[in-house]
């Protein structure tokens, strides 16, 4: 069984990998405003960030910018936790940050280094995922609704999520629905036409979620969390379930803003936020601070939103972003809607219960 | 024992023979040392530790923990939903397999019996040649093709067949045996290009039929090319998952996604390491007993 111990000491060493967060603190709590300590390593989404604005940094700083993408937060949550590369930066959801702080993945901010925190609006920050703000800078943050075609729906104030799920009102819809392969989203959605929360851990309400799911599936065509909004433009579905900058990239690239909307169904939807954070793999420490701060001025904030589309919880960037951004309700949802969001908690191993349910839904 | 050599150049000396032997054994040790390295390091320590996460815990967040050993994984084997996935993804495989070699065969024949070594040398190319682009990147070119306005749909619609064929499951054989099919025809080619065809003659000079001649002499002398192209495409075939969720629409559970999204989003490693190792054991015995049954009939 020597093989055995060689594997274990492998993983052992696997897991041990990288740097100490208490180490990095101490590092952290040093760093001034401004302060440059190497390149920074961004691992960010992919077209998540304006390349002018990446630019600018290297020009301001004299450091370089190594950009890396993922697809999702679970790709990425993989990469830190096997460890070996540095990045200093990464960025988040909520309960991916609330996942990464609990395993001790993120170094505590030091946010004297970082006084453009100030510009926050407050409804951003000390959210559950992190309630006293110590381990994340809110990025950006948008909502989970449906893209529709207007050949189905006149307007986006009439979506509901019956659509998908109420027999007659979808029947016509039949072939022509996607929903994201994800399950704590595509649960939201069952679970907020209901009437109960996204992050209900009543087994009860989530056994009536998959009833629904289950009978809602012959009406779909697909599950896809990479493609809904191609599939949309492309007329393969006339309804679909995803995120909104996601939509607005697609009927940009299409020029088909006539043809197709955006819109949160009236019983609700999910809000989600995505975070800048250090995770314990990085180097340049002060850097990524620092990096943090830029984004998070008024001005740079403003520039990001015009260029993805996706809102700013930043209130001064938001005072000067373009009006006709700042009003549509599909990038900033109106306060009425607005309260009917909920932001997605980590479940803990609950968790397991929603994946099992997802998998009978697609037995 | 020396008197018993009847080889005359061999000296008679039992002390040379097995330093002989022992030296011929260390260099086939040593020729064959490249291939244990790799199973070593690319097959039994990656085992290892799928093998030992499989007994792991999960941390409330969903990290593996190594300690506090259970089965509580393999307990999870037992639910009846997984034998359903178990089923379905055998059922696909095994579907798969049979339309490959329905079609594989009378393929790999044709080639085969081509006179001009150069023509048969340009269709084999032609075979390889999707091989030069990604698998993902030529199953979304299918979903194209099969789309609401594809070229695949359009035929269909105009000759009153089918309406639509992307996120349906004769898509998913569609992508299958696009992308399995090589694996059958190549192997199947090899077994029959090699291949005395002098004794089929010999069996047509005996009055055998055609038939009876390809199902006595060319079929049972073409069956390690048979075996080898029907385990190339059976093993991927139970492990497929991209086609089936591009161009199936992602709305039944196969285990490769099964294990994959154990892995990811339910962040479950434990009980994914189980599900890896089952189904690697399972498929490891499964092909030993295949050969070694095999290896008495060739």
């Amino acid at each position: 069984m020597g093989m055995l111990a060689l594997a274990v000491a492998l993983v052992a060493a696997a897991c041990s990998s990288g740097n100490s967060g208490s180490d990095l603190e101490s590092v952290a709590q040093g760093c001034q405003v401004d302060q440059v300590d190497g390149d920074l390593s961004l691992y960010n989404w992919s077209e998540y960030i304006d390349p002018d604005l990446v630019q600018e940094f290297r020009d301001t700083y004299g450091v370089d910018v190594v950009e890396t993408f993922y697809e999702s937060n679970e790709a990425m949550l993989a990469q830190i936790e096997a460890g070996g590369a540095t990045y200093d930066l990464v960025v988040p959801s909520d309960y991916m940050v609330d996942i990464m702080r609990q395993e001790g993945l993120l170094v505590k901010l030091n946010k004297d280094a970082i006084p453009n925190m100030a510009n926050l609006d407050p409804k951003f920050t000390g959210l559950p995922f992190d309630p006293d703000g110590e381990y994340s800078a809110p990025y950006q943050w948008g909502t989970t609704g449906i893209g529709f075609s207007y050949d189905v729906v006149d307007d986006a104030a009439d979506l509901t999520w019956g659509l998908i799920f109420d027999p007659e009102m979808s029947a016509p819809l039949t072939g022509r629905i996607s929903l994201l392969d994800d399950e704590r989203e595509v649960f939201a959605a069952a679970l907020k036409y209901l009437g109960y929360s996204v992050n209900t851990t009543d087994q009860a309400q989530l056994d009536e979620a998959t009833a629904l799911l289950k009978a809602a599936k012959d009406r779909v065509a697909t599950f896809t969390s990479d493609s809904f909004e191609d599939l949309l433009v492309s007329g393969e579905v006339d309804l679909a379930h995803g995120w909104n900058g996601d939509f607005f990239a697609a009927f940009d690239e299409a020029d088909a803003w006539e043809d197709y909307g955006y819109g949160i169904p009236k019983e609700g939807g999910v809000a989600w936020v995505d975070n800048m954070a250090i995770p314990t793999t990085a180097e340049a420490v002060c850097t990524a601070h620092t990096f943090i701060n830029f984004i998070l001025d008024a001005e740079n904030g403003a520039q990001l939103s015009e260029w993805n589309y996706y809102a700013s919880p930043n209130a001064k960037a938001n005072e000067l972003i373009d009006p006709e951004i700042l009003s549509d309700p599909a990038v900033y949802p109106t306060p009425e809607t607005f309260e009917k969001l909920e932001f997605l908690a980590d479940l803990g191993d609950f968790a397991t219960n929603y994946a099992d349910a997802f998998t009978e839904v697609k037995s | 024992m020396t008197t018993t050599d009847e080889r005359p150049t061999r000296v008679a000396d039992p002390e040379f023979e097995r330093k002989a032997e022992r030296a011929e054994a260390l260099r086939g040790f040593l020729q064959a040392l490249p291939s244990y390295a790799y199973l070593v390091f690319f097959f039994a320590i990656p085992l290892v530790i799928v093998f030992v996460f499989s007994f792991a815990s999960r941390s409330r967040t969903g990290r593996p923990v190594l300690s506090d050993w259970n089965l509580d994984s393999y307990a999870k084997l037992f639910q009846p939903i997984v034998a359903e996935i178990v089923a379905r993804s055998l059922w696909l495989a095994l579907l798969n397999t049979v339309l490959c070699l329905a079609i594989g065969y009378p393929f790999a024949y044709w080639l085969a019996t081509r006179r001009s070594a150069r023509y048969r040398a340009v269709l084999l190319v032609l075979v390889l040649i999707p091989f030069w682009s990604n698998f993902l990147v030529r199953t979304y070119a299918w979903r194209v093709l099969l789309g609401e306005n594809g070229f695949v749909t359009e035929i269909g619609r105009a000759l009153g067949l089918w309406d639509k064929l992307l996120f349906t499951q004769p898509a998913v054989f569609i992508g299958l045996l696009y992308g399995y099919l090589p694996f059958m025809v190549l192997p199947l080619y090899a077994a029959l290009e090699r291949m005395d065809w002098s004794l089929v003659e010999a069996a047509r000079d005996l009055y055998a039929s055609g038939w009876v001649a390809f199902r006595k002499v060319t079929l049972p002398l073409s069956k390690p090319g048979v075996i080898a192209g029907s385990i190339l495409v059976f093993i991927p075939s139970l492990g497929a998952y991209v086609t089936p969720d591009i161009l199936g629409g992602a709305k039944t559970t196969l285990l490769g996604n099964y294990i994959v999204r154990q892995f990811t989003a339910a962040r479950n490693w434990p009980f994914g390491a189980a599900l890896s190792f089952v189904v690697l054991v399972v498929m490891l015995i499964a092909t030993i007993i295949y050969f070694r049954t095999d290896a008495r009939t060739i």
